[in-house]
């Protein structure tokens, strides 16, 4: 079940290898899927490594795959930004991460550690234990995710009582303490209201007491300000990354918003079509992006800077989970594949590389000269 | 709030092009019954109280502001799905404020909405082709047995495949659901376009192929567009003139350039510092921040004077006894109000990476 | 929370009088004559008739008589027949000449065995069908929710007479597995109580689970795929504590307001249930009297029937206010 607590390191160096060795071998459709994407671009030990994750489900037309060999790490302290659209699997591969899948019908193979204990294959009993405590989950729309019938305290006291065997008395007065940590004033007060006496950024700011009641070591947040108002917005995130710094959380931030990304993120991942696409520093993929993707997204945004140039989206739809595109699974949508020699993007998975070789940054892309396509193409567009 | 804004006198007078729209002093007072004691009090939610603004024909402009700040309301009234509890809608001319429904139908193909959400806006029961022609038969807009030609030739021109007239709404994904909607205001050759959050609830990618979609439109057909948002990216994009409304009222108004780069009031300034910005990482960062605290005042009590007082930092004992007037300060462009005691320019709230 | 119930009280006890009003002008406002019906058709001669119509005060003027009426109810009053005089105390709800006893001592003596019924009816259906309708949902799409649901169907699309029937046919009479139905007051002999109740209770019950089952299934299964039972079980908390105590308060709300129509209903009457079980309760009273056109008695079941129906609704919506904290504020 345990994994030995130096095999990062050891995965650090095959890695090393098998990069080099593929390099050499040239593409091959990678059935085999590679461990190197569990190594944190900071280097530092990972609290929670995800790896060669797929979760399939099956739907009235057959068997999806929603997650296809995904990896990644988070160290403690550390925020991993998941980025994708509807559909790319940001949202189911955390929540098998909390076991929160439906369990009877979800298949779920490849490890997900954390601290290096095995959680994937945990009998439900066991899961228990660690979610809410250990691993804590803040959900996108406060108003719905609090239960209307009880007094936000309660809620949080019983997620705090779950965990701990003391009095209510003492789970209280931890309620208390959390309410007045998040910045809502008079927790006393607050304490017995219901929810639907609190406004949206206030029970986003209950939720988020709620997640961090039992002081966990990893914190999920499935898109905690889509719901809220831009001014309530900048609140929230703020309010995450202080109580980051004071509670050492990893946090995996899912969102679909690159702005909220480039406030509060330190890693970044894009997935497209329950793939990794690309991974490395937030800096590495906002500034220096390596995929065709990734600067799809960073066209398409209209932000409050820019100016009123056309926005270059990106063309077509995403493609449907059941009946991928064979090779590359954006290139009905790549503006760039005629730059690739033959019909590899058609014919070939391209395999999660090293951008420059080496080095933390990857990105899924036959394209040879990534970085001048950037600098000399897309970068001058974005302004 | 008696008070009215005068901003008939601050509207630029811009010579040779008339108004397509004239809105004046907007009001959306909804009553509502409040728990008091054994018995229940009236109350009135004042959604909208008092709004003004001018529309040109082909210009856009831009409605933001967050939620229950009666955006979607005024939208809601220009297009007269709701009776306004006071005020003037001239269009070109007239008042379609109080028009009953049999006087209001020739209006109606004038201005018309595309809603927020594709799922929910389209009938599921109707054909794309039933959705699309009934507009085209209550107007009585093309002859019998022509329909089709008109329907198909209305996909095209939204992007979407002529050939797919017989399909229903849940055999399209929401971008081209959002087109459907657009297709469909199109369909009666209108002037004006109210869009209400028209991309907001579509993916990123998607949402720049619906937004380019309207430019389109908005330059090929001349189609004058009032655009109603809570991004401020996705209304600097769009929009050449820029309205920010706070509790029901527009707080400063003005061209894209004035707004965005020196904006007078301090919930625009609290706005464009809150908005999350690549440029934090790819270029410069924005030089002060702004938070707000607290959240939006319930519209059943506003603060009384200026409404945005109780967030804001400027605020003096002026704030809470005088409403400040929507107006033209002195250090501001041309076509640029706002309405504060202390209405100052600031720059440096975005990152300029342009 | 205490305005909230008074602010209900105040609106329960203002339809109780409009209902009061409404009872009295269709008995004795209306074409028939209660004055003819009780001195029947045969040997009623002018004098007799007119005797009644003035002992009763049916002579006076409407407004009149519905001032006694009510006055009566409160403070109780004397009726007078052939020179004998009846005293009816308060709460009086007139006097039935058929049965020469007062409306309101009937009501008593009949009562006491609908509320029997009803309570024994409610236990089941709330205990048994809303556990098996939760349960259902819980394990929904598995072949256990499949075949409970399938099976509840089937008997619920059987009339319940016909239920009844066979049930008290074989089981009772034929093959006396079950004990005959029968009612013995409690506090002479409990036992017996429980005994004669038993079938009753068991086919009311069994067969109005179904539908309950049912129904919570439906509301609980909506209620399981809420945003905060998501929250519930990512808090960690256990799959029973989550459907138990987290969905099971929501899913209430709807069954709720069944519940409360539905034992109003009962206890208004359950006919079918006493009929056939041979019990004397309010249903069975309802039959008798409208048999022997006995006016006052109808009219004091039906005014205490509504009573009992707007009481229901009353306490359905405190349980309400209980349960859902943003009800009292509407």
């Amino acid at each position: 079940m345990t994994t030995p607590a130096n095999e990062p390191k050891d995965l650090q160096d095959m890695t090393g290898t098998e990069a080099a060795a593929d390099a050499k071998r040239g593409p091959s459709i990678a059935t085999r899927e590679r461990r190197q994407g569990s190594i944190n671009p900071s280097g530092e030990t990972p609290y929670l490594e995800v790896e060669n994750l797929t979760v399939k489900f099956p739907t009235a037309d057959g068997l999806v795959s929603a997650v296809n060999g995904l990896s990644y790490s988070v160290p403690l302290g550390r925020t991993l930004a998941i980025v994708g659209e509807s559909g790319s699997g940001k949202s189911v591969s955390s929540m098998a991460v909390m076991g929160l899948h439906d369990r009877k019908r979800t298949q779920i193979t490849g490890s997900i550690r954390l601290g290096g204990d095995e959680v994937v294959g945990l009998p439900e009993n066991e899961l228990m234990k660690i979610r809410g405590d250990a691993v804590s989950m803040v959900f996108q729309d406060p108003q719905s995710s609090l239960h209307p019938l009880y007094t936000v305290g309660n809620q949080i006291a019983e997620a705090y009582l779950v965990h701990h065997k003391v009095s209510k008395d003492v789970a209280r007065k931890r309620a208390l303490e959390m309410l007045d940590l998040v910045g809502i004033p008079n927790p006393q007060r607050r304490f017995k209201q219901y929810p639907h006496e609190f406004s949206g950024g206030m029970r986003q700011r209950a939720m988020i007491a709620m997640g961090l009641v039992n002081d966990p070591k990893l914190v999920i947040a499935d898109e905690p300000t889509t719901a809220l108002d831009v001014t309530v917005q900048a609140q929230i995130l703020d309010l995450l990354n202080n109580l980051q710094k004071e509670f050492g959380s990893a946090i995996v931030l899912i969102t679909h918003d690159l702005g909220v990304v480039a406030e509060m993120a330190d890693d970044v991942l894009v997935m497209y079509a329950g793939r990794c696409v690309e991974y490395g520093t937030a800096e590495d993929v906002l500034a220096r992006p390596r995929m065709p993707y990734t600067w799809g997204l960073l066209e398409s945004i209209p932000t409050v800077s820019a100016a009123n140039e056309r926005l270059r989206p990106i063309k077509g739809l995403p493609p449907s989970l059941l009946n991928l595109p064979t090779g590359c699974s954006f290139n009905p949508r790549c503006p760039y594949k005629d730059r690739v020699k033959g019909e590899r993007c058609t014919t070939d998975l391209p395999e999660l590389l090293p951008v420059d070789g080496a080095g933390a940054h990857t990105s899924r892309c036959h394209l040879h000269d990534k970085a001048s396509i950037y600098e000399a193409e897309v970068a001058p567009r974005l302004g | 709030m008696s008070m009215t804004t005068p901003v008939q006198d601050n509207v630029p007078a811009n010579g040779s092009v008339t108004p397509l729209l004239q809105v004046r002093d907007l009001k959306m007072h909804f009553p509502i019954k409040e728990v008091a004691g054994l018995g229940r009090a009236r109350k009135v939610v004042q959604a909208v109280d008092g709004v003004s603004f001018d529309l040109k024909p082909g210009a856009s402009l831009g409605l933001v502001g967050e939620s229950g700040c009666g955006k979607s309301t005024t939208g809601r009234m220009i297009t007269r799905l709701l009776t306004p509890t006071a005020g003037q809608i001239l269009f070109k001319g007239t008042d379609i404020a109080r028009l009953k429904e049999k006087d209001l139908r020739p209006f109606r193909r004038q201005l018309q909405i595309v809603f927020q959400d594709p799922y929910s806006s389209l009938n599921p029961r109707q054909t794309v082709s039933n959705i699309i022609s009934t507009p085209l038969r209550v107007h009585n807009l093309v002859k019998k047995g022509k329909e089709l030609d008109r329907v198909q030739e209305l996909l095209e021109r939204v992007g979407l495949n002529p050939e797919h007239h017989n399909r229903y709404p849940n055999e399209f994904s929401g971008g081209q659901r959002q087109r459907i909607g657009i297709a469909r205001a199109l369909a009666v050759e209108p002037e004006v376009i109210i869009a209400d959050e028209p991309v907001s609830a579509l993916d990123v990618s998607i949402q720049a192929q619906v937004m380019n979609l309207m430019e389109d439109l908005r330059r090929d057909l001349g189609i004058a567009f009032v655009f109603i948002a809570h991004d401020l990216g996705v209304v600097r994009h769009f929009c050449d003139e820029v309205a920010v409304m706070y509790l029901g009222k527009i707080v400063e108004q003005g061209p894209r350039e004035q707004i965005y780069g020196a904006p007078q009031h301090p919930y625009t300034q609290a706005l464009l510092s809150a908005a999350p910005d690549l440029g934090t990482i790819r270029g410069v960062p924005p030089k002060e921040r702004i938070r707000l605290v607290g959240d939006v005042p319930s519209p059943i009590d506003p603060p009384s004077g200026c409404r945005f007082r109780t967030r804001c930092w400027k605020s003096e004992d002026i704030c809470a006894t005088q409403e400040p007037l929507l107006e033209i300060k002195p250090r501001s462009g041309s076509g640029h109000t706002a309405a504060c005691h202390f209405a100052e320019p600031k720059v440096d709230l975005i990152a300029e990476t342009a | 929370m205490l305005y909230f119930v008074a602010r209900r009280l105040v609106s329960a006890l203002s339809v109780v009088l409009v209902t009061l009003i409404v009872t009295f002008a269709l008995f004795f406002v209306a074409p028939t004559d209660p004055a003819a019906s009780i001195c029947g058709d045969r040997n009623c001669t002018t004098e007799r008739y007119n005797e009644i119509k003035e002992n009763l005060h049916l002579d006076r003027p409407k407004v009149q008589q519905f001032a006694e009426y009510t006055v009566g109810i409160f403070a109780g009053r004397t009726f007078e027949t052939s020179g004998v005089k009846q005293e009816c105390n308060a709460p009086c709800l007139g006097f039935s000449f058929k049965n020469d006893r007062p409306v309101t001592d009937m009501l008593k003596d009949r009562l006491p065995v609908t509320v029997s019924l009803v309570a024994g009816y409610a236990v089941m259906v709330l205990t048994i069908g809303v556990f098996v309708g939760s349960m259902a949902a819980k394990r929904r799409g598995t072949l256990g929710d499949r075949a409970l649901m399938s099976s509840t169907l089937i008997l619920s699309s059987v009339p319940y007479y016909i239920v009844a029937l066979m049930i008290s046919l074989y089981l009772t009479i034929l093959y006396p597995i079950l004990p005959r139905g029968g009612y013995t007051p409690l506090t002479d002999n409990p036992g017996a109580w429980f005994a004669g109740l038993l079938t009753p209770w068991l086919v009311l019950g069994i067969y109005n689970c179904t539908q309950y089952a049912r129904y919570s299934r439906g509301s609980m299964v909506e209620t399981l795929s809420e945003d905060y039972i998501r929250t519930a079980r990512a808090k960690g908390l256990s799959d029973r504590v989550v459907t138990y105590k987290h969905a099971l308060r929501s899913g209430m709300i709807p069954v709720i307001t069944i519940f409360g129509l539905d034992i109003a209903g009962s206890l208004a009457g359950a006919i079918f249930t006493e009929r056939i079980f041979d019990l004397p309760g309010l249903g069975n009273l309802v039959l008798e009297s409208l048999n022997n056109y006995d006016l006052p008695v109808i009219m004091g079941t039906v005014l205490v029937a509504s009573i009992i129906l707007v009481a229901m609704n009353f306490l359905v919506d405190v349980a309400y206010s209980l349960i859902d904290p943003r009800v009292r504020l509407s």
